[in-house]
């Protein structure tokens, strides 16, 4: 399960950033590309703050869509599952959304 | 146990510094903190607020964006291990896949019949034992053995010690042996010049469906124990087929690591990039 690698990073990087503020929510960008699943982020949230300057901070999760732009059609497309693919039958595709893994912002007290 | 106010340590929760390798623990929440642990407790936040206000003294929260990749760190540190390695022309490959596909084999059989025109040494990961890293030593390869305990993969700064540890030779080639896993691997640039997934026919060839980033993530597929491939239900070009609908650019190489089929070709693609590590 590496979400729990992930919720660490996102912790050590908010820790970094802001020392020791006492940090009431945290909101993270998840693309559905990324190989990141976000129930198993908020599983591993309240592990990995526990404890912290985070501890009983609130996570909100912005979902992005997968999208690409298929040159063999010259069009946007919207990727509904991992395998790239356009329904124009090309696979030559730009991902140009969902592999999104950011801390977007962070609310401080 | 702490001898100041008797919390217990190993109750904290402890963040590893990626930049020094160092582990930071934390004090948890009730924590006296007029006492040294050889940290700071002190709360050097912008926000305004008395700390001897009577009455609620709440102040209004601020928003800070961050806009941060969640990576960044591991990104950081693997372009480290990737300008080590380049600054001294070794190439490091990342090879990964699900536990049992052969690769502890494949790297053996590579090491044997490679090292005589190029020095070859092993990085080995496993959450638990040495018993690949033996398997490696056995053929007199310098190898080294990374445990991740309870994680599921290698990530960079892993790697950078394993190297520090390892020290290959100027003009090398270093083999990665990553945690089997088909997931979580994937995720985790370390640095290497390019990545290598080894599937087994014995795995069925809808594989690279099912785990698309790894096969999304990888320069190479080799499909391994092509020898058994008349006993089971295992379609290659099917299995090729799968994996290049997910990596269009994806190379696909057939071999036997026990019985020696299709290792040629292997070489080559590792002679390829042997040539390339060079300016």
């Amino acid at each position: 399960m590496h979400e729990l690698a992930i919720t660490e990073s996102v912790v050590a990087s908010v820790r970094d950033r802001l020392g020791d503020a006492r940090v009431l929510a945290v909101t993270l960008e998840i693309g559905r590309l990324s190989g990141v699943v976000a129930d198993s982020v908020r599983f591993c949230f309240d592990l990995c703050t526990e404890g912290t300057p985070l501890q009983g901070a609130r996570l909100d999760i912005v979902d992005v869509p997968g999208g690409a732009y298929c040159r063999g059609c010259r069009s946007d497309v919207e990727l509904v599952d991992l395998i790239p693919l356009c329904p124009c039958g090309s696979a030559d595709l730009d991902i140009t959304s969902g592999q999104e893994l950011m801390i977007r912002q962070v609310e401080v007290a | 146990m702490c001898a100041t106010c008797g919390c217990d340590e190993d109750s904290r929760s402890t963040v590893t510094d990626l930049d020094s390798g160092r582990v930071v623990t934390r004090p948890g929440p009730g924590h006296a903190p007029d006492h040294s642990h050889g940290h700071d407790h002190d709360h050097d936040h912008e926000a305004d607020h008395g700390h001897g206000a009577a009455g609620p003294a709440r102040t209004a929260t601020r928003v800070v964006t961050l806009e941060q990749s969640v990576l960044a760190k591991n990104d950081l540190l693997a372009g480290r291990n990737r300008d080590w390695l380049a600054a001294r022309f070794i190439l490091a490959l990342n090879v990964m896949s699900s536990p049992g596909s052969g690769k502890t084999t494949l790297l053996e059989r590579t090491v044997r019949d490679l090292r005589a025109e190029v020095p070859v040494s092993v990085v080995e990961g496993d959450q638990e034992t040495l018993l690949d890293a033996e398997r490696i030593r056995a053929t007199g390869c310098r190898v080294v053995q990374i445990n991740t305990g309870s994680g599921c993969h290698l990530d960079a700064e892993m790697l950078g010690r394993g190297l520090a540890t390892l020290d290959p030779p100027v003009g090398s080639l270093v083999l990665i042996e990553n945690v089997g896993n088909l997931v979580c691997p994937a995720l985790f640039d370390l640095g290497e010049r390019a990545r290598v997934v080894v599937m087994s026919v014995t795995e069925g060839d809808d594989k690279p469906l099912k785990y698309p980033h790894m096969f999304r993530s990888a320069q190479l597929m080799v499909i391994n124990k092509v020898d058994l491939a008349p006993h089971v239900d295992f379609d290659p070009d099917r299995c090729a087929g799968h994996a290049r609908t997910v990596n269009p650019g994806l190379e696909v190489l057939s071999v036997s690591a026990t019985r020696g089929d299709g290792l040629d070709a292997w070489y080559a693609w590792l002679r390829g990039h042997l040539a390339a590590r060079r300016p």
